[in-house]
């Protein structure tokens, strides 16, 4: 698409280069500690898997065994008890699940628990790159079928049985995506749940059987339709990286990830989630899985139009974390909203100004638009129309990743009804306006430019003021999302451990030699 | 004499409503007719299935319209709020606490239990506000502290002792499986084994939220959809000097 508001290409250098430098202290501190999750997605990636009787999963067990000495990492202690009691991993997983404390089984030869780990790491990272094969075979081969942009739909309904049949019939109506939402206490869990589930508030546990579930009702509604249908959940909350392992595992196709959500909106600890949105990042990168990052909140807790530049800045974070970790840009589904209150004159041109302005600065990156919800009013007749404006916005712009908006948000769950509505009226507006966004040029020095210049303005004053203050200190002061966050509050600190010189991570290190890192 | 109301479409007791369902069967005449069979069934006269779609193999989505002979006694009704009570405006209020309670009014809110949506209790508090209804933060007779979603009861309650609050918010937005009843019934538990209970003006507010249900638990008040800033202003200060005076 062509460039439509003359956007100056040194500010938005300047942008980058300032991400670059506020980000560079965060990267050493994550760069010398580890976390519980981190080495809990570890283990899973060598193969510990299960729970006890009472529902606590083996790795949660193996590394509350490893307390003491968790900052060596768990994965050597893991491979140790492995080769000691001369087990399989599937043997070893049901004798912690049954009580067995791998912490007091003596260390053998080291060197031979080391390539043993390293065994299975590889052994798990060749899954997840055949994962990625089979995702990439079956796109090539239905190339052109998905909706451009990709329509995303979200069931929630607590019980994965359920969400199939409703994930089914979303495919039907003309979903490319489709999102598992969380049961709303599952981020501040710090522990994945095991096996299928069928209970849940406001959403459905992300375990790592619901995932496979849910991946193989895609894949036959997918076959079926000949679209290749993405799967959504949420790696984020105190088991980032340990979601992201799963979904890699399981062929989850899209991530929320992002990399200071859990600080700002679920007060988590900023040094654990700066930790664990690393590996996790790590995991999506190898998985060929795409982020979908969450700056859409920021616009539902401040003022969109005033705060439109907290934004773009934290889209520069966000793709400067994630490229730190491995992802490339089109695996950076950067996130924003339209969510202007609909009363504001000419709000139609600020969303539009905005959402082109990203495009135009992130041209790679298949942007994640998120629907109206903070305006949206239980008036549906006139909610169906401010998802409609936002529709047009998105087509208009070339948006990547199109969250429909449901008429009765603010109201319920969406019914089977409300889903069909928003695709079929997405669909009927983007097919109306196919080329507009091509066909048009914005006005010089109009409303719509001179919009997303000021937005741009606003955001480079920030990001000098947060360069000059540190990120953490900028985050503890309530520059983001006007809530403030002191560095050594918030949920989950007592999880984050400093590496210690003889830490040992398989996975993170093939990781960063596959990925190209460090 | 009664007063009977009808639904209102293009004359006066047409009884004309519109209505959208689904229905878990496959698309064509038969699941039209068996909709339209349905709505007679609900005791409408005259259904009209304007638009029916195919959902998927075996889900059809109606469009209804259909008469309704059924009225209510507008006279005998009774509405969950007195709506005379009319709300100050936010400099009313601050106005109201100077001449009346003579110091700052301190307001503690919070989304409480599991639930992670901050937009309602955000509404209320934010300095900024909702749809032109500025936010507790921004009335100058008011302390306003807003903490947040996902807080346990306890962490609200040790807050509120902390500050000396005169009021708390609590914002229950997910409602399904009644967790909120829980999570309600529960806080109120908590400040009656403290012996707080007094000591406070206890609110709900959340979409699902009426006055009846908030009454029914324990709180002074329930505040539903539709509610802004002021409306909780004004029960707060009224509230608050009402106790002072006894």
């Amino acid at each position: 698409m062509k460039e439509k508001l003359g956007l100056s290409k040194d500010k938005i250098a300047e942008a980058r280069e300032r991400a670059i430098a506020i980000c560079a202290p965060v990267l050493d501190f994550i760069h010398e500690h580890t976390s519980v999750t981190v080495e809990r997605a570890t283990l899973r990636l060598l193969g510990a898997d299960g729970a006890n009787a009472d529902g606590v999963p083996v790795p949660n067990l193996v590394v509350d065994s490893l307390r003491q000495n968790l900052s060596e990492g768990a994965a050597l202690r893991y491979a140790n008890a492995l080769v000691v009691k001369g087990m399989t991993p599937q043997e070893l997983n049901s004798a912690i699940a049954s009580g067995l404390d791998i912490s007091k089984i003596p260390l053998g030869d080291k060197a031979f628990a080391r390539v043993k780990a390293e065994q299975l790491a590889q052994a798990h990272l060749d899954r997840i790159r055949n994962n990625r094969g089979q995702r990439e075979k079956k796109l090539a081969e239905f190339a052109g079928r998905n909706n451009s942009p990709l329509l995303y739909l979200i069931v929630a309904t607590g019980n994965i049985f359920e969400d199939v049949k409703q994930a089914q019939a979303a495919v039907l109506n003309g979903a490319d995506v489709i999102a598992v939402i969380r049961t709303t206490a599952q981020s501040l869990l710090d522990y994945v749940p095991y096996g299928a589930t069928t209970e849940g508030f406001g959403g459905t546990y992300a375990t790592q059987e619901n995932f496979r579930i849910m991946r193989q009702a895609l894949d036959e509604a997918g076959e079926r339709e000949k679209r290749y249908i993405y799967l959504t959940n949420y790696a984020s909350g105190l088991c980032m990286p340990e979601i992201a392992a799963m979904g890699a595992l399981e062929r989850l196709d899209m991530m929320l990830n992002d990399s200071m959500y859990g600080i700002l909106f679920r007060d988590i600890n900023m040094y654990r989630t700066f930790v664990d949105q690393k590996f996790s990042r790590m995991i999506n990168a190898y998985a060929g899985i795409i982020i979908n990052t969450g700056e859409d909140n920021y616009l539902t807790t401040s003022d969109a139009y005033e705060k439109a530049y907290t934004v773009l800045a934290s889209q520069f974070l966000n793709e400067r974390f994630a490229y730190a970790a491995g992802l490339q840009a089109w695996q950076m589904g950067l996130g924003h909203a339209f969510e202007m209150d609909p009363s504001i004159p000419n709000g139609f041109l600020y969303e539009f100004a905005q959402a082109q302005m990203a495009r135009e600065i992130f041209p790679e990156h298949p942007l994640k638009y998120m629907p109206p919800t903070k305006h949206m009013s239980g008036d549906i007749f006139k909610g169906i129309v401010m998802d409609n404006m936002f529709n047009f916005v998105s087509k208009a712009t070339g948006q990547g990743i199109h969250l429909l908006g449901m008429l009765t948000e603010a109201i319920h769950t969406p019914f089977m009804m409300d889903r069909y509505l928003a695709v079929d009226t997405a669909r009927y507006v983007m097919n109306n306006i196919a080329s507009f966004g091509d066909d048009i040029e914005f006005k010089k020095d109009g409303i719509m430019v001179r919009h997303a210049h000021e937005v741009l303005d606003k955001t480079l004053e920030f990001l000098r003021e947060v360069e000059k203050t540190g990120l953490m200190d900028a985050i503890a002061q309530g520059l983001f999302a006007e809530v403030k966050r002191p560095k050594d509050g918030g949920k989950g600190l007592e999880g984050l451990l400093a590496k210690s010189p003889d830490y040992f991570n398989p996975v993170e290190s093939l990781l960063e030699e596959e990925l190209g890192i460090l | 004499m009664a007063h009977i109301v009808r639904p209102y479409g293009d004359t006066l007791d047409d009884g004309k409503v519109q209505l959208s369902f689904t229905l878990p069967v496959p698309h064509g005449l038969k699941a039209q007719e068996a909709a339209r069979i349905m709505v007679l069934g609900w005791g409408f006269s005259d259904c009209e299935i304007v638009h029916s779609a195919r959902i998927s193999d075996n889900f059809t989505f109606f469009v209804a319209y259909a008469k309704t002979e059924r009225g209510v006694d507008y006279d005998a009704v009774e509405a969950d709020r007195n709506e005379e009570e009319k709300s100050m405006s936010m400099d009313e209020v601050n106005e109201f606490i100077r001449t009346h309670i003579g110091r700052k009014v301190v307001v503690v809110g919070a989304c409480t239990g599991f639930d992670a949506h901050t937009v309602g209790i955000d509404a209320i508090m934010n300095m900024k506000g909702y749809n032109h209804h500025y936010g507790l933060e921004r009335y100058s007779m008011m302390e306003a502290h807003n903490l947040g979603a996902q807080v346990p009861n306890e962490r609200l309650l040790e807050y509120a002792v902390k500050v000396k609050a005169d009021a708390i918010l609590v914002s229950q937005v997910v409602t399904q499986k009644d967790t909120h009843i829980h999570n309600l019934t529960n806080f109120i538990e908590l400040l009656e084994a403290e012996g707080l209970r007094s000591k406070f003006i206890c609110i709900v507010g959340g979409p699902r939220i009426s006055n009846k249900l908030a009454v029914q638990l324990g709180y002074d008040a329930g505040f539903g959809r539709g509610t802004y800033a002021d409306n909780v202003a004004t029960f707060v200060v009224k509230k608050l000097a009402e106790r002072m005076e006894l």
